[in-house]
């Protein structure tokens, strides 16, 4: 592999995220992704909306846009329509792209539109100072939510397969092998894909719910989390599992766009 | 394939921030946090050369150098 200096900012490092903070994890991933692939960097735009997941824009040597909260996602089909040929990558978190960004996400989804929409769940608003999010769980604690949290979550997964994406993945930072093999997919995958990234935040989720340090937080992914349709799932229905949900074709938004065009025009020039 | 043999590791102390992912789930237990709680390696000679320490880091600041046992370098 080349140096993974090559693809990121370097003047911003040491990174600003906490000590044992996940993103970090999924940034080393999505380089190491993006390198076995072999892609261009002047190819990629990374649009981001508001959050620490959000940071990761600043810090790869991409195309970069940070935008509005929860926006992201529109921004970047914007850009998609504009210049199809450009590969477009959407971390965000859960908040971000599940809360504020809920509307985006499922009609980005709905349409297909090729674009890899990275979810960074940490179950929390972690830059604001640990608000519980929509992926935060019952009976959990944050600083909203103090004697408990009474929100169910979605399930990120399901939420997406629903409204329609063509790719649908989950996985953890524990498994940093795996992450890269699923990026790897979704990155090359023509149409909408969706990854749920389980991430730990030692500094809130972590804190508030006793969970201990970062690494007793991957200890728990390890122990929590199962491969698709494993055995051990059927033992233990509470696991949650990870692995390509969905991979299939499906007529791609800007391809029928193109094809609207041609339609259009035919017999006018 | 030939067996990978550890050449190197470099901890960018600067980036460290000393979470400790990289000492706990080492499988042989190469890596230590120091007294400023940088990760160091301690024990290289053990060092399979798995790179999960690299995978994982989420500071970047790991890099395991490795070559072919008995390629000169």
């Amino acid at each position: 592999m080349a140096s993974v200096k090559e693809y990121i900012r370097e003047r911003f490092f040491p990174h600003i995220w906490c000590p044992g903070c996940g993103h970090g994890t999924v940034l080393k991933s999505l380089i190491t992704a993006v390198d076995q692939l072999g892609l261009s960097k002047n190819d990629i735009v990374m649009v981001s909306g508001i959050g620490c997941s959000s940071r990761i824009a600043g810090y790869v040597d991409f195309h970069t846009l940070h935008t509005l909260h929860g926006r992201a996602l529109a921004f970047a089909t914007g850009v998609k329509l504009s210049k199809p040929q450009l590969r477009v990558m959407v971390p965000m978190g859960d908040g971000d792209a599940l809360a504020i960004g809920g509307n985006h996400f499922i009609h980005a989804a709905r349409r297909n539109i090729a674009m890899t929409a990275i979810v960074m769940n940490n179950r929390i608003y972690g830059m604001t100072g640990g608000q519980f999010s929509p992926l935060s769980g019952y009976g959990k604690a944050a600083t909203t939510a103090p004697y408990g949290n009474i929100d169910h979550d979605f399930d990120v997964v399901q939420l997406a397969k629903a409204a329609g994406a063509s790719f649908v993945a989950r996985t953890t930072t524990y498994h940093a092998p795996q992450m890269v093999e699923i990026l790897k997919q979704a990155f090359t995958h023509k149409g909408f894909a969706v990854v749920e990234i389980l991430t730990q935040c030692p500094t809130y989720f972590g804190r508030k719910n006793k969970m201990g340090e970062a690494p007793d937080m991957l200890e728990w992914f390890k122990e929590n989390t199962t491969p698709i349709g494993s055995q051990a799932k059927q033992k233990n229905p509470s696991l949650i599992e990870r692995g390509v949900f969905v991979a299939e074709e499906k007529a791609e938004y800007c391809t029928e766009y193109e094809k609207v065009v041609e339609r259009a025009m035919k017999g006018r020039e | 394939m030939a067996k990978l043999k550890l050449k190197a590791h470099h901890i960018d102390r600067d980036w460290c921030k000393g979470c400790g992912i990289c000492v706990r789930f080492c499988p042989k237990h190469v890596l230590q946090l120091d007294d400023r709680e940088k990760a160091y390696a301690a024990h290289p000679e053990k060092c399979i050369g798995c790179r999960l320490c690299e995978m994982r880091c989420p500071d970047l600041s790991i890099t395991v150098e490795t070559e072919e046992e008995g390629e000169k370098s």
